[in-house]
């Protein structure tokens, strides 16, 4: 293996990784603010993908413009799905948060099947090659991972430079204090689980420009989402990109010194000693 | 005998309908009778066997269908490989499936709430993805059985027959294991640990021995139930033996019929089958049946959490005396 087959590899892993970190950056600000492990979060993936793929080939619009649509859609929509149920159950056991939301998981993806069918998709989009030196990538993940920086930055100045964000902060660090302090918790609630479906709706979206995909294909990035989000501290947007990283430099490398198929086992092997360990994330985060 | 004439009339109750769905087909040895209760029969065991932990014990888990799947998966293994009797390949199976949950158990029941249950989902697609690369049970192709092994069992027809009736056996024998844990001295310790680990604790309640034992019960019968169904199958397959959706119905049909019952397990195996058969015959919900599966789902849990049995005891006060 020459260094720059290695170089290309690693680079394409960690740009597939700043990817699959924002959608777990989702997944992260979710659970850090209330506590619900958001079992729909991959058919929100699928959903994004679905919604730049069906903008961009019926109407011609460029799938970057489209993914601006889908995130709007995906805040909203987020915030529509937190009042109808997220919202009733939240004081409930956690049981009740798992299953509600992977009720509605199987509802998007019900309707998805019967829509859509299972049959493989795929934008045909390209923005050619960038070559620098011996690596070779190409121009749409570039594209990606630069969204992704640019989103994530947005969410850290979001989170730490306005009022909203700092509200988003204070519920997630004692949602009864909050309260007191005069926060609008319910609201604030709705806008974390909106955003966090964003993230994921734009996740998908950017997925849907380089990859081929199926109404089912959120759920693998679902769970890449969890391993991402042990591995970065749940809770921690900041350290989901850290562990997306991670992940994806292991994505492009393991590869090289193994069958494909045993990539899978060591990342959930991973996954199981970490919660074990160091339940907080390597990253730290907020534990119980 | 004083200790039987003891049991809550909620146990017969409960026994006489597993009973009726056991014998329903045999009298007329009808084989697609047979196919109906076999699917819901193997529901019963399974979320019978996943109430233990989670209904009794208060962990839920998201990987209960690994036991399934590795019981399975050893049972044919020793069937295919080595010509075992299926009776010992049953047995094989629930011993893996229990010795998996007493390794398991240890480490991962020290986690609580939302972190255990991520876990076990961790648990679950570790194993499938290790099994499609165990080249001893075929690695991805999974392991398929001669024609021949059923033979032994007066062939493929009798052999049909032979599961069914086991089948009937570890459902009674399920229900009946089921309360008698809920009504011993073990079964409190569960019960203290569901309502408050820590004071479980305080009260002398060794609790990581406690919870590993409940995880060793729940995990035995549906490593033999694996068995049984991929013996009957034919063949075994990574993607079959470790559905996560498996896991998932589990769980709802112990939400439907009421978690922490002896009856509630049964019924909501019973109700969810039977409306997924419904459903997948139908032709206006075929291709929405899950759809329609997840509808019912959020609507139990937003509106009725204690399911159909708990709904039941809590409104009706003389039913107590009859649902357990």
């Amino acid at each position: 293996m020459n260094p720059g087959g290695i170089l290309t590899s690693l680079m394409d892993g960690l740009l597939i990784g700043v990817v699959y970190g924002i959608a777990a950056m989702g997944l992260t600000l979710i659970w850090g603010v209330m506590r619900v492990i958001n079992l729909a979060h991959g058919a929100i993936i699928s959903l994004g993908m679905f919604g730049v793929y069906l903008i961009f080939t019926n109407f011609g619009i460029h799938p970057y413009l489209a993914l601006l649509l889908v995130a709007l859609a995906g805040l909203l929509f987020g915030m529509l799905i937190y009042y109808i149920t997220i919202a009733r159950v939240i004081n409930a056991p956690y049981l009740s948060t798992l299953l509600a939301t992977f009720a509605i998981n199987m509802i998007f993806i019900g309707l998805g099947t019967a829509v859509f069918t299972t049959t493989p998709r795929d934008a045909g989009f390209s923005l050619g090659n960038v070559s620098l030196g011996p690596v070779t990538l190409q121009g749409t993940r570039l594209v990606a991972a630069l969204v992704t920086l640019l989103v994530t930055g947005g969410l850290y100045f979001f989170l730490y430079r306005t009022r909203p964000g700092k509200f988003v902060r204070a519920v997630a660090n004692n949602r009864a204090a909050a309260e007191l302090m005069g926060i609008p918790s319910a609201r604030i609630l709705a806008l974390s689980f909106g955003i966090g479906t964003m993230l994921a709706a734009i996740a998908g979206g950017l997925i849907a420009t380089f990859f081929s995909f199926n109404i089912l294909s959120g759920d693998i990035y679902q769970q890449k989402s969890f391993i991402i989000g042990v591995l970065g501290g749940l809770g921690n947007p900041v350290g989901a990109l850290l562990g997306g990283l991670i992940l994806g430099a292991l994505e492009g490398l393991l590869p090289l010194v193994m069958p494909n198929t045993w990539v899978p086992v060591i990342e959930f092997v991973l996954f199981i000693v970490i919660l074990l360990v160091r339940p907080s994330g390597l990253l730290g985060g907020k534990s119980e | 005998m004083n200790k039987i004439a003891s049991f809550h009339p909620g146990l017969w109750l409960a026994l006489a309908v597993v009973a009726a769905i056991g014998i329903w087909p045999i009298p007329a040895q009808d084989a697609a009778l047979r196919e109906v209760s076999f699917t819901v029969l193997i529901a019963i065991v399974m979320a019978t066997s996943l109430n233990v932990l989670m209904g009794y014990t208060g962990y839920v888990s998201f990987g209960h269908v690994v036991f399934y799947g590795l019981g399975g998966y050893v049972g044919m293994y020793l069937l295919n490989d080595y010509h075992a009797p299926l009776p010992l390949a049953i047995l094989a199976g629930g011993a893996a499936a229990g010795l998996l949950a007493f390794l398991l158990g240890k480490a991962i029941l020290k986690l609580r709430g939302a972190y255990f249950a991520l876990v076990t989902i961790g648990v679950n697609e570790a194993m499938r993805t290790f099994i499609s690369n165990f080249e001893p049970f075929g690695a991805s192709t999974g392991i398929a059985l001669q024609f021949s092994v059923y033979g032994a069992y007066g062939g493929a027809k009798q052999a049909l027959w032979v599961v069914y009736y086991t089948i009937v056996g570890l459902a009674l024998f399920g229900v009946l294991a089921s309360y008698l844990i809920r009504h011993s001295k073990f079964g409190l310790g569960l019960m203290t640990i569901r309502e408050d680990e820590d004071a479980a604790e305080v009260m002398g309640i060794v609790t990581p021995n406690t919870k590993t034992l409940a995880f060793v019960a729940s995990a035995i019968l549906p490593g033999m139930v694996g068995v049984l169904f991929f013996f009957k199958n034919g063949n075994v397959e990574p993607g079959d033996a470790f559905r996560l959706g498996v896991s998932i119905e589990t769980l709802v049909m112990i939400m439907l019929g009421g978690q922490g019952t002896v009856m509630g397990p049964i019924l909501g195996a019973l109700g969810y089958q039977r409306l997924r058969g419904f459903l997948l015959t139908s032709p206006i919900f075929k291709n929405a049946q899950l759809v329609v599966a997840g509808i019912l789902l959020l609507l139990i849990v937003l509106f009725i959490p204690a399911g159909a049995v708990g709904w039941l005891r809590q409104r009706f006060a003389w039913l107590r005396k009859v649902l357990a």
